[in-house]
């Protein structure tokens, strides 16, 4: 989308590659040196050690979108497993994956079914569920897709390929609090007997965003 | 701060605008919706941002708008929901 949509909008009056935002890459040079005189001083005093940080990047590049695609394949198969998650995201997602989200946001997941459709957004930063979904695409953060798929989501979607027909209630969702949310999205037909393991390999990241559905299986 | 709201209530996002920082996007001030959920306990944004705790922890709701409410353009399928601190909604009985 970030690369076709300002051809229906002349009127934008700036360079959509311009460097101003955190999605295309480019911290100024006074963040680059304030973050480095900030993690040097915690580190002389004792707060924390390099080590400590190298692991916890590590451990946030670690998380991807397979592993919210595995809750996602159990939630379709396992009916009980599925009222848990969306009663409680948090427990059942920590029970499951077995990783730790104690330290972290509350964490919500909504479910799309063929008359509700959800999408995820966070207009005042870049509010992600990275603990499941690792980090988020640069166009998640970007301004473009932040104000518009609140002001003009069916657009938005359709620009993403995904047009729902009128008898579809769409819901944006804007992560404004220390929530952070996941679509649970509809599970594709002609996928009845399919394993957990297969199933998983349907659930793209963005169908998790609420951008996309889920993939349907290859016809054989 | 015990909640004052309820899932079902209606409720209107208060145009307040503070100085600093605060986590009530400009685009629902003064805009009425509904509760939907009861998120629970959060520290206050506005505190936090000035290096303190927060405190008192504020009732956090999910709230619902209509799609016409927000934009002033009719769209009845779309809703937009966000999740707003309690300091920041009234109770909007007019409706």
């Amino acid at each position: 989308m970030a690369h076709d949509h300002h051809h229906d909008h002349g009127d934008h009056g700036h360079d959509p590659h311009a460097p101003i935002e955190e999605a295309h890459g480019a911290a100024s040079d006074e963040s680059v040196a304030l973050e480095r005189a900030l993690r040097e001083l915690l580190i002389a005093k004792g707060v924390f050690t390099a080590e400590a940080i190298r692991r916890q990047i590590e451990e946030t590049e670690s998380r991807t979108p397979e592993l919210g695609a595995k809750v996602v394949a159990h939630a379709w198969t396992d009916p009980a497993y599925k009222a848990w998650l969306l009663r409680d995201a948090k427990a059942a997602v920590q029970e499951f994956l077995g990783i730790a989200l104690n330290l972290t946001p509350g964490l919500i997941v909504v479910e799309n079914t063929p008359r509700v459709h959800h999408v995820i957004c966070c207009t005042l930063c870049s509010c992600y569920p990275r603990t499941v979904l690792g980090i988020p695409p640069a166009w998640y953060k970007s301004r473009e897709y932040r104000s518009r798929v609140v002001s003009e989501p069916r657009a938005v979607l359709k620009e993403f390929g995904l047009e729902l027909g009128p008898e579809v209630e769409l819901r944006v969702v804007d992560s404004t609090a220390d929530v952070r949310y996941i679509v649970l999205p509809v599970r594709p037909p002609g996928t009845g007997g399919m394993g957990e393991d297969e199933l998983a390999r349907l659930v793209n990241r963005d169908s998790m965003i609420g951008v996309a559905l889920a993939r349907e299986p290859d016809r054989a | 701060v015990k909640p004052a709201f309820a899932p079902g209530d209606r409720v209107r996002v208060r145009a307040l605008n503070p100085q600093g920082h605060y986590r009530t996007p400009y685009y629902l001030h003064g805009r009425r919706g509904v509760v939907t959920r009861l998120v629970g306990d959060q520290p206050n944004p506005e505190e936090l941002a000035c290096h303190r705790i927060g405190v008192p922890f504020q009732p956090v709701y999910t709230v619902a708008f209509e799609f016409e409410e927000v934009w002033g353009r009719r769209d009845p399928a779309v809703k937009i929901t966000a999740d707003i601190f309690q300091h920041w909604l009234e109770g909007d009985g007019a409706r």
